[in-house]
């Protein structure tokens, strides 16, 4: 059963201005969509679809053209509100600092107590399993284990809505199932909302309870479907049929744009085939 | 010690050892070139003396004044010109071509306005160390990732607290370069700016010393000016060093 509505997109459209001559782009929508309390959506979509800039538009880092977007019943409106927190898919750990102190940076320039940040950052690493690494420096960590201090500086601050732009982008495919297991768990133990930006549909297949499958530029939901999956689950899931059925259907609505995306759209369905 | 620092090591006593040898040997006439080790004898016997303390204040102090004003104001300098596209695509071919311009050529221009005095030797290290500093700043500032902006309003942090906890530690490494530049470069323009400028300093003791055909000054004067810079410029790379290696980045 779905919870309250926790952010809300209504009549959003992202329209990026042409500079020096160039004709505007429509990047987004019209996009009328609700993300509840406690769910995990992804949203998947061709290249270049608008799927990171629908995350932007949420987390107030861009302004929407048209329409509002409101978070916990207040309009997003310039920054990014109180409660949010965003992972994004570049390397945004700080190669300066230790991760201890990577995970602490957000804590320390709240003003939080040194006891307490001690205890929290300890909690945080823990919990992402990087205890051991606490002194060591981002140069030394694989990059699954970057993102994972990345995810720990976001997670240290209890957001709660965690918004994810394709956090796994640069990984291996194991590497990324085991990093969807970590933020399933984490998920779980939060109870915060989710917003997955992914490229992979067997991720957004695996991780989310709606999916969103965006077309492509100007981006909108063609279908959102829903997984039905248990909240206690993990990435074993995939060796399920539904897991198959879901992948196989987000496929079946995005090969069309995904084609359309690189320019295909008028080529005869025969040419295609053949490509 | 690496492997690599015991062989540059190596390399380095052979070759001060062949030029002692040949040296002895008479192979080389000592109105030509002093064996290392008369050099070195020479060099501690005026230290001892406290000859040289002047000149070693005087000209050190120089390049210190001259490595910080190329550093604070190429700093400034650099982002200023970040700030203004159109100015720096207008100084850019400026930059590129700096270096090719021998600027010791403005000396008399100097000497016209400032006289003998300390100031345009100052300038003189300044002019030549400034551009270094300015160009790696600008290169800093544009290798920032894009990303740091993201985190930084997701942190919601005004523009210092930006500026100064994700940019300047993420541009550092190229800006500790223009730092390693401009003390490299002021020491070079200093020294010789004292050959024709100055009325004392190591440069003008070694030029002194070449004139009066003193070849066991001057080469214990070349020496020690070797030393100091060798010494300064080991300590910034091992710093260098060191930083690059909590970054998992090589050292610039």
């Amino acid at each position: 059963m779905r919870g309250d509505v926790h952010a809300q997109f209504a009549g959003v459209t992202r329209v990026y201005p042409g500079a020096g001559g160039h004709t505007p782009v429509h990047a987004l929508g019209p996009i009328d969509v609700a993300l509840h309390k406690g769910e995990f959506f992804a949203v998947v979509g061709p290249s270049g679809c608008g799927k990171s800039t629908f995350l932007e538009v949420l987390a107030g880092l861009q302004q929407p053209t048209a329409g509002t977007v409101t978070f916990e019943g207040h309009a997003v409106v310039g920054e990014v509100p109180d409660g949010v927190g965003v992972v994004f898919q570049e390397d945004a750990s700080f190669p300066w600092l230790t991760v201890w102190d990577n995970v602490a940076f957000g804590l320390r320039r709240r003003g939080t107590a040194p006891s307490e940040v001690r205890r929290q950052v300890d909690d945080a690493l823990a919990f992402m399993g990087l205890r051991n690494f606490a002194k060591a420096y981002p140069s030394q960590l694989s990059g699954g284990m970057r993102q994972r201090v990345c995810i720990a500086r976001t997670l240290v601050l209890q957001p709660r809505l965690i918004l994810l732009d394709e956090p796994f982008g640069a990984l291996d495919a194991q590497t990324r199932l085991l990093m969807g297991d970590e933020v399933l768990r984490l998920w779980r133990t939060t109870g915060a909302t989710v917003l997955l930006i992914t490229h992979a549909l067997d991720e957004a297949a695996m991780l989310a309870d709606r999916v969103g499958a965006m077309s492509a530029r100007p981006g909108r939901f063609i279908e959102i479907i829903e997984t039905g999956w248990p909240r206690e689950r993990d990435s074993t899931i995939v060796a399920e049929p539904t897991f198959g059925e879901i992948t196989g259907r987000l496929w079946e609505r995005l090969r069309g744009e995904s084609l359309k995306a690189l320019g295909h759209a008028d080529l005869p369905p025969a040419a295609l085939a053949a490509e | 010690m690496t492997r690599a620092g015991w062989i540059r090591l190596l390399v380095i006593v052979a070759m001060i050892g062949a030029v002692e040898l040949a040296c002895r040997l008479n192979f080389i006439d000592h109105r030509v070139l002093i064996p290392p080790s008369k050099m070195a004898t020479a060099l501690v016997a005026m230290l001892a003396s406290g000859q040289l303390n002047d000149d070693i204040v005087r000209t050190l102090g120089v390049i210190t004044i001259a490595t910080t004003l190329s550093v604070v104001f190429g700093f400034a300098l650099g982002l200023v010109i970040h700030a203004l596209p159109r100015l720096r695509a207008a100084l850019d071919p400026f930059f590129a071509t700096y270096y090719a311009v021998p600027v010791f050529i403005f000396y008399p221009v100097m000497i016209a306005i400032f006289g003998l005095s300390l100031i345009p030797i100052v300038l003189m290290g300044v002019a030549t160390a400034i551009v270094a500093m300015i160009i790696a700043t600008l290169n800093g500032l544009d290798r920032i990732p894009r990303v740091l902006t993201k985190v930084a309003r997701v942190h919601r942090m005004g523009r210092l607290a930006t500026a100064l906890q994700l940019q300047l530690p993420a541009a550092a490494p190229h800006l500790f370069t223009g730092v390693k530049l401009s003390v490299s470069y002021a020491f070079i323009a200093v020294i010789a700016a004292e050959f024709i400028l100055a009325p004392a300093g190591l440069g003008r003791a070694i030029a002194n010393a070449y004139a009066d055909f003193d070849n066991r000054r001057m080469y214990a004067l070349m020496l020690f000016v070797l030393v100091i810079a060798t010494v300064v410029n080991a300590g910034l790379h091992a710093l260098d060093l060191r930083w690059a290696k909590r970054r998992g980045t090589r050292p610039s």
